[in-house]
C-alpha cells in the first residue's frame, strides 16, 4: 500500500498528490456551484426585484444557506494550505490586493444579510441591500479575474514569490473571465430563485434567463479565443481542454433550452455545471503546474509544491471520514427548507414568508 | 513604517477584532441553548422568548465573527507567505480539519436554527443550537491546536529544504499546550457571552415599561452561567500558568514584571508597578511570598526572572539565529494585560454572585436600584478586556518568535508585500471594523430597545381593548422582519 502511494504516477506526482489536486479543484467547483447562487441572487436584488420587500424576500431565499456555502471557499483555502502550502503561499501573497478586494466584497455581503434584517426604515434597509449587491458583484468578479489571470503565467522568482504587475492581473482575458463568472453566477442565482419563489415570479425568472442567455454564446467564443492566445491550454492539453469547452457549451445550451421549456430544476443544474466547468477548465489547464511562471523553469508543479506524504495521508483519512457526514447534513439542510417562498408583494404574505 | 511593522499591526488588529466576536458567539450560543433547553424542559413560553431574543444578539455577533474569520484564514498566505511555506505541512491540516469538522457544522445548523422555529418540535429544534455551539467549540480546539504548535512545537522535524514536516499527528493533537489553553479559552468564551447577557439585561431592566419578568429571568440564567464559567476560567488559567512557568519562563516573568530571578526562599508578588523596559527595573508594591503561592501553590519556591530567561534563550538560540539581539518581550503590555485579565475574571465572578444575591426570590430588589444596574450595564464590555488581555499575553509573550524556537516573526512575512499596499489595506480594514463594530453595538441596542416579543397570553388579554391590536401588529412586524 505505502509502496503504491509513494510511486510516481503522472508527471512525477504520486497518488495522494493527484488526489489532493483533484480535491481542491472539486471543492472550488462545488463552492462556485453553491455560492454562485448567493452571488446571483444578490445581483438579482437590483436587477429584477421591484421593491425593498422583494429584495428582502430574495435575500431570505438564500438566508439559511449562504454561510454554509461560503465554508466551501474556506475549506478550499484550508485544504490548499494543508496539501500544497507552496501553492497557497505564492497564490495568496501574489494576488494580495485582488484578494483583499474580494475579502471586502465578501465581508460587506456577509454582514448585510443580518444587518438588513435589523433595519427599521426603508432607507436604512436599502443601504444593506446595496452592500449585498455590491459584494455579490465584486467577489465573483475578483475571483474570476484571479483564476483567469493566474493561468496566463505571472513573474515569479526562484523561491516562488509572485511579483504580479497591474497588467498581469488586469488584462483582456482576466476581465472577460471575471465578467463570465459574474454573468453565469447571475443566471445561476436567477434559476435558484425560480425554484424558491411562487409560480408567477418563477416564470418571470426563467423569462429573464431565456433572454440573457443569448449573451453567453458570444462571451464563450471570446473567452475561448482569448484563452487560445493568452494560455497554452489548447496547445499543451489539447483534448481535455477541448472536451471541457464542449461540456461548458453543452451545459449552457441545456440551461438555455430548459429556461425555454420552463424547467427550472434542469436550468439550475445546467447553469451550475457551466460554473463548475469554468473551474474544471482552469484546473485541467494548469495541471501539472499549480502556478505558471513567465519563466517556465520556475513554475510550481503539483508534485513539488505539496505537503509530505504523511500530512497528505492524515488529510485523506480525515476527508474520507468527515466529508460524507458533512454532505449528508448539508443536503438535508436544503431539503428541509425546499418550500417555495411567497412573493405577491402584499405586506401580509411577505411578512408570513419572512417570519417562517 | 516597515513591511514587518505594518503586517504585524494588521495581524494584531484583525485578530483582536475577530476575537471580540468569537468568544461572544460561543458564549451566546451556549447561553441561548441553555435558555431553549429550559423551554423544552419547563414548557414555559418565557424561555422560548428569551432564546429568541438573545438569539438575535447571537446572530449579530456570529455574522461579524464569520466575515472577519475569512480574513484570518486568507492572511496567512497573503501577509505571511514565508510562514505558510515553512509551516504549511503542519499548520494547514488543523485549519482544514477545522473547516470540515466545525465550520460546516456551525454554519449549516445556525441556518436551520434561525428559520425553523415553527417547523420542528421544541425538543428537536433545540438540538440545532446545541450543534451550532458544539461546532464553534470544536473550531476552537483545532485553531488552538495550530496555535499551540507555534507556542510549543511537537511531533515534527525540519526537512532538508528547511521546512517543518509533520511526523506525529497524535503528538500535535495531544500537545500539552493545547490542553491547557483550550479549557481556558472555552470557559472564557462562556463567561464572555453569558456576562454580556447579564449586562444587557441590566440595561433592559432600566427601561421604562421594562418586561421585568423577562429580564430578571434572563439575568439570573446568564449570571449562573457567568458565575460557574468565571470560577472555571480562573482554575483553567491557573493550570495554564503552571505550564507556562516551565515552558516559556520569559512570558511568565514578563507578566509579573520580574527582571531578576528571586533570591531567598519565597518570591514576593508585585501587585502594581512602574516598569522601565530600557533600564530593566520594576518599582512596585509587593506582597511577600505571594508569587510562590500563585506560581507553585506553596509558600516557597523561587521564580526565574527575565534576565536569566534571556541568557538561557541566548545560549540556546544565538548560534542558529544570530540576528536576534535579545529575547525580552514587551513587558509593560504583558504585565498590565495580565492584571486586567485577572481582574476581569474575578470581577465577573463577584458581579455575577452579586446579581444572583440581589435577584433572589425572597428579596428581588435589583431592578429598583439604578446605580447597580448602571454598574452592571457598563460592565457589559468587561469580558472583552479580559479576552484581549489574554490574547496579547499569549502572542506578544513569545516575541520574537512566530513558531517558538523555529522561525522568527521577521522571517515569516511575505517578501512581496509593499508598504503602500499594506498601508491601504490597514486603513480599509480599520474603517471596516469601526463600521461593523459600531453597527453591531447600534443594532444590539436597538434590539434591546424594541424589547422581547410580547407574551402571547398577555397580548390576548390586552386585545379586548381597542389599542392593543395595533401594538401587537407592529411588534409582530418587527419580529417578522427580524
Amino acid at each position: 500500500m505505502s509502496e503504491f502511494l509513494a510511486k510516481p504516477l503522472i508527471d512525477g506526482g504520486n497518488f495522494l498528490q493527484l488526489l489532493w489536486f483533484f480535491v481542491i479543484a472539486l471543492v472550488f467547483a462545488i463552492f462556485l456551484f453553491l455560492e454562485g447562487v448567493d452571488f446571483g441572487v444578490g445581483m438579482a436584488t437590483r436587477v429584477l426585484a421591484h421593491n425593498g420587500d422583494e429584495r428582502a424576500l430574495y435575500m431570505r431565499a438564500v438566508g439559511p444557506h449562504w454561510d454554509g456555502n461560503e465554508v466551501w471557499l474556506i475549506t478550499g483555502g484550508g485544504a490548499m494550505f494543508a496539501s500544497f502550502p507552496l501553492w497557497y503561499a505564492s497564490l495568496f501573497s501574489g494576488y494580495y490586493l485582488l484578494l483583499f478586494i474580494v475579502l471586502v466584497g465578501l465581508i460587506l455581503r456577509g454582514v448585510s444579510f443580518e444587518f438588513a434584517s435589523h433595519a427599521v426604515t426603508d432607507r436604512e434597509r436599502s443601504v444593506w441591500q446595496w452592500a449585498n449587491f455590491a459584494g455579490s458583484v465584486i467577489a465573483p468578479f475578483g475571483l474570476g479575474m484571479m483564476l483567469t489571470s493566474l493561468i496566463q503565467g505571472v513573474p515569479m522568482d526562484e523561491k516562488g514569490n509572485v511579483y504580479a504587475g497591474f497588467f498581469d492581473v488586469v488584462n483582456w482575458l482576466s476581465i472577460v473571465g471575471g465578467v463570465a463568472v459574474v454573468f453565469f453566477s447571475f443566471v445561476h442565482g436567477v434559476h435558484f430563485l425560480s425554484l424558491k419563489l411562487d409560480k408567477e415570479s418563477s416564470l418571470r425568472m426563467l423569462d429573464t434567463t431565456k433572454k440573457v442567455y443569448w449573451f453567453a454564446y458570444p462571451a464563450l467564443v471570446v473567452f475561448v479565443i482569448l484563452a487560445f492566445f493568452f494560455t497554452d491550454f489548447y496547445q499543451r492539453r489539447t483534448w481535455s481542454t477541448l472536451l471541457i469547452t464542449v461540456v461548458i457549451l453543452a451545459a449552457t445550451i441545456c440551461g438555455h433550452v430548459s429556461a425555454y421549456k420552463k424547467r427550472g430544476g434542469f436550468a439550475f443544474v445546467a447553469s451550475g455545471l457551466t460554473l463548475a466547468g469554468i473551474i474544471a477548465f482552469i484546473f485541467n489547464g494548469l495541471f501539472p503546474n499549480v502556478m505558471i511562471a513567465t519563466d517556465p523553469a520556475r513554475s510550481l508543479k503539483f508534485a513539488t509544491a505539496s505537503s509530505t506524504q504523511y500530512t497528505l495521508g492524515i488529510m485523506t483519512i480525515v476527508l474520507c471520514c468527515l466529508l460524507p457526514i458533512v454532505l449528508i447534513y448539508f443536503v438535508w439542510s436544503y431539503y428541509i427548507q425546499r418550500k417555495r417562498l411567497i412573493s405577491d408583494s402584499s405586506p401580509a404574505s411577505i411578512k408570513a414568508a419572512l417570519s417562517e | 513604517m516597515t513591511i514587518l511593522g505594518l503586517s504585524r499591526f494588521q495581524f494584531a488588529m484583525t485578530t483582536v477584532f475577530h476575537f471580540f466576536f468569537v468568544p461572544l458567539s460561543i458564549g451566546l450560543a451556549f447561553t441561548v441553548a441553555v435558555m431553549e433547553t429550559m423551554y423544552v424542559v419547563k414548557r414555559k413560553y418565557v424561555y422560548r422568548r428569551m432564546a429568541q431574543f438573545w438569539g438575535k444578539i447571537f446572530l449579530l455577533s456570529f455574522a461579524v465573527g464569520v466575515v472577519t474569520g475569512i480574513i484570518q484564514e486568507f492572511q496567512f498566505g497573503m501577509n505571511w507567505s514565508n510562514y505558510s511555506r515553512f509551516m504549511g505541512d503542519i499548520f494547514g491540516a488543523p485549519l482544514a480539519i477545522e473547516a470540515l469538522l466545525a465550520f460546516f457544522m456551525e454554519s449549516t445548523f445556525i441556518g436551520v436554527w434561525m428559520f425553523t422555529w415553527n417547523r420542528f418540535k421544541p425538543g428537536v429544534h433545540v438540538i440545532f443550537i446545541w450543534l451550532t455551539w458544539l461546532g464553534s467549540t470544536i473550531s476552537a480546539i483545532w485553531i488552538l491546536a495550530a496555535n499551540s504548535f507555534m507556542q510549543h512545537p511537537v511531533g515534527f522535524e525540519i526537512g532538508r529544504d528547511g521546512r517543518a514536516k509533520m511526523t506525529d499527528f497524535a503528538a500535535i493533537v495531544s500537545n500539552p499546550q493545547l490542553w491547557v489553553s483550550f479549557p481556558h479559552v472555552a470557559t472564557a468564551a462562556l463567561m464572555t457571552g453569558s456576562f454580556v447577557v447579564v449586562g444587557m439585561s441590566a440595561f433592559g431592566l432600566m427601561r421604562k415599561n421594562a418586561d421585568r419578568v423577562f429580564f430578571t429571568r434572563s439575568i439570573r440564567v446568564a449570571a449562573v452561567i457567568a458565575l460557574i464559567s468565571a470560577i472555571l476560567v480562573i482554575i483553567a488559567g491557573d493550570a495554564q500558568t503552571s505550564f507556562i512557568i516551565h515552558d516559556q519562563p520569559m512570558k511568565f516573568a514578563a507578566t509579573e514584571g520580574l527582571y531578576d530571578t528571586t533570591t531567598g526562599k519565597s518570591a514576593p508578588w508585585t501587585v502594581i508597578a512602574l516598569i522601565n523596559e530600557q533600564a530593566k527595573t520594576t518599582k512596585g508594591i509587593e506582597i511577600p511570598a505571594m508569587l510562590s503561592l500563585l506560581a507553585y501553590h506553596k509558600l516557597t519556591g523561587s521564580v526565574m526572572g527575565m534576565n536569566e530567561a534571556n541568557t538561557q534563550l541566548m545560549n540556546a538560540y544565538h548560534d542558529k539565529f544570530p540576528g536576534i539581539a535579545n529575547f525580552y518581550v514587551p513587558t509593560n503590555v504583558l504585565f498590565w494585560s495580565f492584571r486586567f485579565m485577572a481582574a476581569v475574571g474575578f470581577g465577573v465572578l463577584l458581579l455575577s454572585a452579586f446579581v444572583l444575591w440581589f435577584t433572589r426570590k425572597s428579596k428581588n430588589t435589583l431592578a429598583d436600584s439604578r446605580w447597580k444596574l448602571w454598574i452592571l450595564g457598563i460592565c457589559t464590555y468587561l469580558p472583552f478586556i479580559g479576552t484581549t488581555g489574554g490574547w496579547l499575553i499569549t502572542e506578544l509573550g513569545r516575541y520574537p518568535w512566530i513558531v517558538y524556537g523555529l522561525q522568527t516573526i521577521a522571517d515569516a512575512v511575505s517578501p512581496t508585500a509593499t508598504v503602500p499596499s499594506l498601508l491601504f489595506t490597514n486603513i480599509v480594514y480599520f474603517l471596516l471594523f469601526l463600521l461593523m463594530g459600531g453597527v453591531m453595538i447600534f443594532y444590539s441596542r436597538r434590539v434591546l430597545h424594541q424589547g422581547p416579543e410580547p407574551d402571547p397570553d398577555a397580548v390576548a388579554k390586552q386585545s379586548e381593548s381597542q389599542t392593543a391590536p395595533a401594538v401587537a401588529n407592529t411588534a409582530a412586524r418587527k419580529v417578522a422582519l427580524a
